[in-house]
């Protein structure tokens, strides 16, 4: 039975390299994401650690799935409920799926917040989201204003016609774009998302509008296509790139001078707005019911709308200044 | 395949003789031993794994794969192989979802589900038997064809709102901590258990699985047995179908991904011969068991999943080896 020893000794051997982490901190929460690996979510981590340093006494346990599955979710929350954490701050892989899971660990008496990627209103005490639409509508017109103090006419790259968030970003983006003096919306194009139409679609406003001084372009396959024309026309410095988009896919026209700067979430501000809602509610210290606030710490509050879910802030603006700090994140 | 390539394939003529049954005998133990070894382990380690409730919860880690792998064990046994049972979960939960739309109650969602998962069985039997396709080749197409079928209705929506009455299956209790799902499992593994070793359909499958050429010269119906078990594992795909869907109380495309080769992690864990011929129910059920704890034993000490692969593969490696080892140490 020698292979029954070896068996024996190596659960053992796992045992003691993964056991006796228990701690005596006053509070654990979990912060579950939709799975291990991603730097988004590892940046979101180090959020987390950073409010849990701050308030002190907090444990903050990262975890999720090895896969994006709700199933793998589902596993994670059961033996959280059984380690009895105080609160779960979940960015869910499935809106509906995770609902009984969570409604038991609240059963339980575990706070329970979705943040990034929601869970319906059952299966959770509040939600927090990156920001709101109208605050995206705003700044994307403001990025494009911030760098244009005369004024000028300036035109949008969306993604389809049909795709819903954009078109209530655009929306939103119109009905403050009078706040902005000078500023003339000259027109809104669609390049479907696809590279390649977003390519040309950039190339004809360049084309139609002579004195085009942006393009604001709130998709991230947009806004990449857009800069990349600007830079093939010759025309950086002339006409300025924004929108919504990603650092690591925007660096290198941050870099040429293609984009001025673009916004999108801050995953460290998520993590630690998520872990200072989780705190402020098991404690007690705030409540999760409509047209109440939240506390943040250093983010502020944030106002529960009748879905109890929340906006964080405005989408965190990206520049030559920082955009290389979180390029290798996401 | 032809008679030749069987005698050159299967180096021992019966893998049912007095020569391996030790073996057998030996590896349900071990088993055993490495369970026990587990719940030690896991008590010791982690203050919340001896709790009621807790463990209650920890067995939704294993028991609808382990319905799966009760008839993947017979598939599998056959010398067949069936990749598609992901799939069938997926279609089978899409048509309680869609069904729903039409306000069809609990226990017509629950006749849907099982039928759609023995539809898909018998596609499966049909392109195996009746088609002459290799099951591996067959499945591996259904699992996309299913699973793309699923897609088409549902896009990235879902379906929800299933009648309260449908949570029992996957939520439910029949009494204190006991929940419905692990008593459909020991059931259905009892049925199993009897169905692979005490009848004349669980010799023929044994048999089938060693040399169906010879199976085939000694009456048994080799096609007609495969059809009936690949029917098997496609009800039973619908049948954890019906119960993940009550769990997740809600349908999407995605449900159960990755299933098909963790249900048949389980199996050959439990020592059921890859290559057809020998295992048993009882080994199934206690890998279940193993792998159900493990799993949420780690959860607890919150180590990250692919750990937990590691673990599992490292397992699996050892399953596979240690025949081998144990044929070159018998002849040296």
């Amino acid at each position: 039975m020698s292979v029954m020893k070896k068996l024996f000794a190596s659960a053992a051997l796992a045992a003691t390299m993964f056991g006796g982490v228990a701690s005596a901190e006053d509070m654990r929460i979990a912060l579950v994401v939709k799975a291990l690996g991603i730097g988004f979510f590892e940046a979101a981590a180090k959020g987390a650690e950073e409010a849990a340093a701050e308030l002190g006494g907090v444990e903050i346990i990262y975890t999720g799935p090895t896969d994006t599955t709700a199933e793998g979710q589902i596993e994670v929350i059961n033996a959280l409920i059984a380690q009895r954490v105080d609160a779960i701050a979940i960015s869910a892989n499935d809106l509906d799926a995770l609902v009984p899971a969570l409604q038991k660990a609240m059963d339980r008496g575990i706070t329970v917040i979705s943040w990034d990627s929601g869970v319906a209103t059952a299966g959770r005490q509040m939600h927090l989201n990156p920001s709101s639409n109208s605050l995206i509508g705003n700044m994307i017109i403001k990025l494009a204003a911030d760098h244009l103090p005369d004024g000028g006419d300036v035109a949008v790259l969306s993604a389809s016609a049909t795709a819903t968030n954009q078109n209530i970003w655009i929306d939103e983006m119109n009905k403050v774009a009078g706040n902005y003096a000078g500023i003339n919306v000259v027109a809104t194009v669609y390049g479907d998302d696809l590279a390649d139409k977003s390519y040309r679609e950039a190339q004809g406003l360049m084309a139609r509008f002579p004195d085009l001084k942006a393009i604001i372009a709130p998709t991230t396959v947009g806004i990449v296509a857009a800069a990349q024309a600007v830079t093939d026309a010759g025309k950086i410095g002339e006409i300025n790139v924004t929108g919504l988009a990603l650092p690591s896919e925007m660096a290198g026209h941050i870099d040429s001078g293609a984009s001025m700067s673009f916004a999108i979430w801050n995953p460290i501000d998520l993590g630690y707005a998520a872990t200072m809602i989780a705190y402020n509610l098991a404690k007690g210290n705030d409540v999760a019911e409509s047209g109440k606030t939240i506390s943040m710490g250093r983010m502020g509050e944030v106002l529960l709308d009748d879905d109890r879910s929340g906006a964080m802030s405005d989408p965190f603006v990206y520049d030559a200044s920082n955009v290389h700090d979180f390029k290798d994140i996401f | 395949m032809s008679l030749q390539d069987d005698i050159k394939t299967r180096i021992i003529p019966d893998r049912l003789n007095s020569r391996l049954s030790g073996y057998l005998k030996s590896w349900e133990s071990l088993l055993v031993a490495v369970a026990v070894a587990v719940f030690i382990i896991n008590s010791l380690s982690s203050p919340y794994f001896l709790d009621a409730w807790n463990l209650s919860d920890a067995t939704f880690n294993f028991t609808e794969k382990g319905l799966i792998a009760l008839a993947m064990a017979l598939v599998i046994i056959s010398g067949e192989i069936d990749l598609s049972v992901a799939g069938i979960i997926a279609l089978a939960s899409t048509a309680m979802g869609y069904a729903l739309q039409f306000d069809v109650g609990t226990v017509g969602l629950v006749a849907i589900g099982l039928s759609v998962g023995a539809l898909c069985g018998l596609f499966n039997g049909v392109l195996v038997t009746v088609m002459g396709l290799p099951s591996i080749v067959a499945t591996i197409g259904t699992m996309s064809l299913f699973r793309g079928l699923s897609f088409v209705v549902l896009g990235d929506k879902a379906f929800n709102g299933y009648p309260t009455s449908f949570a029992f299956f996957g939520q439910g209790y029949v009494f204190w901590v006991i929940t419905f799902e692990l008593v459909l499992f020991a059931a259905m593994a009892v049925l199993f258990g009897i169905l692979l070793s005490k009848t004349n359909f669980g010799r023929t499958i044994y048999a089938i699985g060693n040399n169906p050429t010879a199976a085939l010269f000694s009456g048994i119906r080799v096609d007609r047995v495969k059809m009936i078990l690949f029917l098997l594992t496609g009800l039973m795909s619908g049948l954890a179908a019906v119960c993940l869907t009550s769990r997740l109380g809600s349908t999407r495309p995605s449900i159960a991904t990755g299933w098909e080769l963790e249900i048949i992690t389980m199996v050959v864990l439990g020592g059921i011969n890859i290559l057809g011929g020998s295992g048993t129910i009882v080994g199934v059920v206690l890998a279940a068991l193993v792998i159900g704890m493990v799993t949420f034993g780690f959860g607890l000490l919150n180590i990250p999943g692919i750990v937990m692969s590691i673990f599992i593969g490292l397992l699996l490696i050892l399953v596979i080896a240690l025949p081998i080892v144990y044929r070159r140490v018998r002849k040296g």
